[in-house]
């Protein structure tokens, strides 16, 4: 009996019962049926799809990703031939760095932060990041920043991005020089209070772009714009205008954008990019509009609900990013750290989510890259 | 994390091909497939071949395009990435702006 106990716990699976041992959005470990499984599966892509607009994961799929959720392995990985490229965000600086989220606190340079993900974490792409990872606190530390591009591309081989947040939440008082648009919203002031975010715009495309002009000359093979989106619209058209003037003006160079979330907000909700509007645009369409702005990737960002299964969130982030896949022009590397695409909301993910996570986003919603 | 879906799914980064497939990505915006035939191609491998340390480790040390050990005499950094340009047939910046244009 014992034996066939142990047997069952190696194994994640209890044959009496057929539970599986799995997690919730926040993480914490759960025991579901191979039925509560599937019904999850199931009203996650629907919840998805009917979101979207887009296909729901067909019956083969649901097999696919149940299959993958039951196995008793910890760790899974994808078939032989199956490997993507992978490309980072801010992870480069976390072996020091500490933004009150994640940080190792070992002390090293991000040079050697670098390095580390180069030669010892085998990622095909690194990246060069600020500690406050938002362009605005970049530009009166430029310099410092270009200097630091400079010794790590004389000292690694991958690309290496310059990697920042648009972050245009940061051009609102008491931040910054514009009025706040919520606060102007609540005094019904909705004239100033969209032209606030406007002016945000400009001010943040200009300096995303002075910033990374200083970057390319210092070597940098290109720029990561990460959670675009995430202070809404605006914040999306910043990045979209900011990418279109650096590919004029960087035919070679490699631009990146990651979005903050599934859906763009409005927090303007007139605004336009080349006659799309982007309030609530979904990663199929967001995609395409950053292929058209000279984008290189597209990363969706799939949030993760706590409340719900993994096995409802990874369906729901597979489906969405799977339409993307199909319909972006530009290879997709979707977004799978903490909290997004499917992967639970933690600071330490358990290990056994994130690799399957990460099986069914290459071999079901097939990416080109995470 | 990142050792994590690393080993998941990666390629690798130097140890193989993850960076010269990447490179195509980003400077071509080529998907995944074309771009692990492009470099397959360039290399002269299949593209199966492109994941296989004991094959990568070979041919990045025939090309002089950089391995993950630091071997005295190997081509690192910029020439690394230099040779890199020509393999690929592609222009990397920080050749051009910390190396072509520093030189007379």
């Amino acid at each position: 009996m014992q034996a066939k106990e142990l047997s069952e716990r190696i194994n994640g699976v209890n044959q009496m019962t057929t539970e599986y041992y799995t997690r919730m959005g926040d993480g914490r470990r759960v025991v579901q049926t191979r039925e509560q499984i599937y019904e999850d599966l199931i009203a996650g892509t629907s919840v998805g799809a009917d979101l979207a607009s887009v296909s729901d994961l067909t019956a083969d799929e649901i097999d696919k990703m149940a299959e993958i959720i039951m196995d008793p392995s910890i760790f899974v990985s994808v078939g032989r031939g199956k490997e993507v490229a992978l490309s980072m965000d801010g992870g480069t600086i976390r072996i020091d760095a500490d933004q009150g989220n994640s940080g190792c606190g070992i002390p090293a340079s991000r040079l050697i932060g670098l390095m580390t993900h180069e030669r010892v974490f085998c990622q095909d792409t690194i990246e060069l990041g600020h500690i406050d990872y938002s362009f605005k606190p970049v530009k009166p530390i430029v310099s410092h920043e270009c200097q630091n591009m400079e010794v790590i591309q004389q000292n690694t081989i991958v690309p290496v991005f310059y990697g920042a947040m648009p972050n245009m939440g940061l051009y609102y008082t008491p931040d910054g020089p514009y009025s706040n648009p919520s606060d102007l919203m609540r005094a019904f002031k909705i004239e100033e209070a969209l032209l606030s975010v406007e002016k945000s715009v400009e001010h943040l495309t200009r300096d995303m772009v002075w910033v990374m002009q200083k970057l390319m000359a210092s070597g940098s093979d290109g720029v990561n714009f990460d959670t675009a989106g995430a202070a809404g619209d605006g914040d999306f058209l910043a990045t979209l205008q900011a990418c279109a003037q650096l590919r004029a003006e960087f035919p070679e160079m490699y631009i990146e954008i990651g979005m903050a979330g599934e859906s763009v907000l409005g927090m303007h909700g007139s605004l336009e990019y080349k006659g799309t509007t982007l309030a609530g645009l979904w990663p199929h369409e967001q995609a395409k509009l950053c292929a058209k702005a000279g984008s290189n990737l597209y990363g969706p960002a799939i949030n993760t609900n706590t409340g719900k299964s993994f096995a409802w969130n990874l369906a729901r982030a597979v489906t969405f990013t799977k339409a993307a896949v199909l319909e972006s022009p530009i290879p997709v590397h979707v977004n799978m750290g903490m909290g997004v695409g499917g992967v639970p909301m933690l600071e330490t993910p358990p290990i056994d989510a994130v690799t399957r996570a990460n099986k069914a986003m290459v071999e079901i919603a097939g990416v080109d890259g995470i | 994390m990142p050792i994590a879906h690393s080993h998941a799914s990666g390629m690798k980064g130097l140890r193989t091909a993850g960076d010269l497939v990447a490179r195509m990505q980003c400077s071509k915006n080529m998907r995944l497939k074309d771009a692990k035939e492009y470099v397959a191609k360039k290399l002269g491998v299949d593209v199966l071949q492109l994941t296989d340390e004991y094959i990568m480790r070979e041919i990045r040390e025939e090309l002089n395009i950089g391995i993950i050990t630091s071997v005295t005499n190997k081509a690192k950094g910029l020439s690394a990435k230099a040779n890199i340009e020509e393999v690929l047939g592609i222009k990397i910046n920080g050749c051009e702006q910390l190396l072509r244009n520093q030189l007379p």
